[in-house]
């Protein structure tokens, strides 16, 4: 009679168990072991309300980065976001970072435009150019009362 | 009136056994970890306790993972169906797996594949006076006994929630992506949109607070079972703290789930 492994069972238990967590980790909740290569900038923006730490960064669609950081900066009443902008992806001075939303009811992302100065913005630099998030109910709010003053 | 008085004395000491265990079940954790501490460290015996806690349960937890996930999968595509929404199967089958069907699932499987052999082996250890006999040689049954089991159990536990969560999305996939024709792309990218790593700790921290709940409970009620009323009755004594043990690490697993959702 064959006398089962108990050790080699085991193992075998453990390392299943522990592909599986790894595979949980770093393919659907993307925690990733080490952070990917780029370089920081920093937005001010009116209102970032919705936005969230973790949140994308597109360019023309695409995905090239990850918002770090939201603060509250004291001093002017406004929001600063740090932006992690993918290495090899390049900013213009004159770039435009503003607040949309994916779909009518979707997540908040932040969007860049391109701009059109030669200088590129480095590692800790400022995006300028911002708009801010535009609410549903103001816009519904300010269309409904713009239609009653035009009657007047 | 005496009637009314037996009742709330009956009552008095129904409250106060359930506190009795309550404190048992807290002070055998400190011991355990006590001696854990202290020398000799041995591991096969952990080992030993993983085979029969996890390795064991692999393929019942397998099976009630693809079960699950199947389950899901087709509950969610009859709602989402009716919105248009079948994209967010994915995210919804991968949120409600990873955070709460996983680890309350495969802790209730292994309260009745394992907890409750863990209950008897002890009762019957403790009735036939074999835990007297180890305490006369001056081996510590907690160390002896106890201790490998809820380690072998705080390790187990998370290691099978991972295989119920990784098996129960393919569950989930075989049925919206094969029989439905949800698109692939779809399921997996609207999953990995939804799930964040915040949720993934989640489950991981509520099986590993499941792990040392199970085993602990199991254990007392096992090894304290002569302190119980039932415990002088033999056979049925053994009987009697196996359902006992069941029956209350499934809810400290249900209540304590609920207790960190609402905390996290």
């Amino acid at each position: 009679m064959k006398k089962i492994n108990v050790q080699l069972i085991t193992g075998v238990f453990v390392v299943l168990g522990i592909a599986a967590f790894a595979y949980q980790a770093v393919n659907i909740g993307g925690a990733s072991i080490r952070e990917t290569p780029g370089y920081t900038l920093f937005a001010k923006f009116d209102s970032v309300s919705g936005l969230r730490t973790g949140g994308i960064i597109e360019a023309a669609g695409v995905r090239v980065g990850t918002i770090t950081g939201i603060k509250f900066d004291p001093e002017n009443y406004k929001a600063i976001v740090s932006l992690r902008i993918n290495q090899g992806v390049t900013v213009q001075q004159d770039a435009i970072a503003s607040v949309r939303t994916q779909g009518i009811i979707g997540e908040k992302y932040i969007k860049l435009s391109a701009g059109g100065f030669p200088e590129q913005l480095k590692d800790g630099m400022e995006i300028t150019e911002t708009e801010s998030a535009v609410s549903l109910e103001e816009l519904v709010s300010k269309y409904i009362f713009d239609g009653s003053n035009s009657k007047k | 009136m005496s009637s009314i008085a037996k009742h709330l004395e009956d009552l008095g000491t129904y409250c106060l056994t359930a506190l009795e265990q309550t404190g048992r079940t807290f002070n055998m954790l400190l011991q355990v970890i006590w001696e854990l501490l202290k020398p000799p460290y041995r591991l096969y015996p952990i080992v030993r306790q993983m085979y029969f806690i996890g390795a064991r349960s692999l393929i019942l937890i397998v099976v009630s993972g693809i079960t699950i996930g199947m389950v899901l999968g087709l509950q969610f595509y009859n709602i989402l169906q009716r919105f248009g929404s079948v994209e967010l199967l994915g995210a919804g089958v991968a949120l409600g797996v990873i955070r709460e069907l996983g680890p309350v699932m495969t802790a209730l499987m292994v309260v009745g594949r394992a907890g409750s052999s863990i209950t008897a082996e002890l009762g019957i250890m403790r009735i036939t006076e074999q835990v007297d006999a180890l305490e006369c040689m001056a081996i510590s049954p907690d160390k002896f006994l106890i201790a490998p089991k809820v380690v072998a159990g705080l390790l187990s536990v998370p290691l099978l929630t991972m295989v119920f969560d990784f098996v129960a999305l393919f569950g989930g996939y075989f049925v919206g992506v094969k029989m439905f024709g949800v698109a692939e792309g779809s399921y997996w990218n609207g999953m990995v949109d939804a799930v964040h790593w915040a949720d993934v700790r989640l489950g991981l921290e509520k099986s590993f607070v499941f792990g040392v709940l199970v085993t602990l409970i199991c254990c007392s009620r096992g090894f304290y079972m002569h302190l119980t009323k039932a415990g002088s009755q033999g056979a049925e004594g053994v009987s009697s703290a196996t359902t006992d043990a069941v029956v209350l690490s499934s809810i400290a697993v249900l209540f304590s789930d609920f207790l960190i959702g609402a905390l996290a």
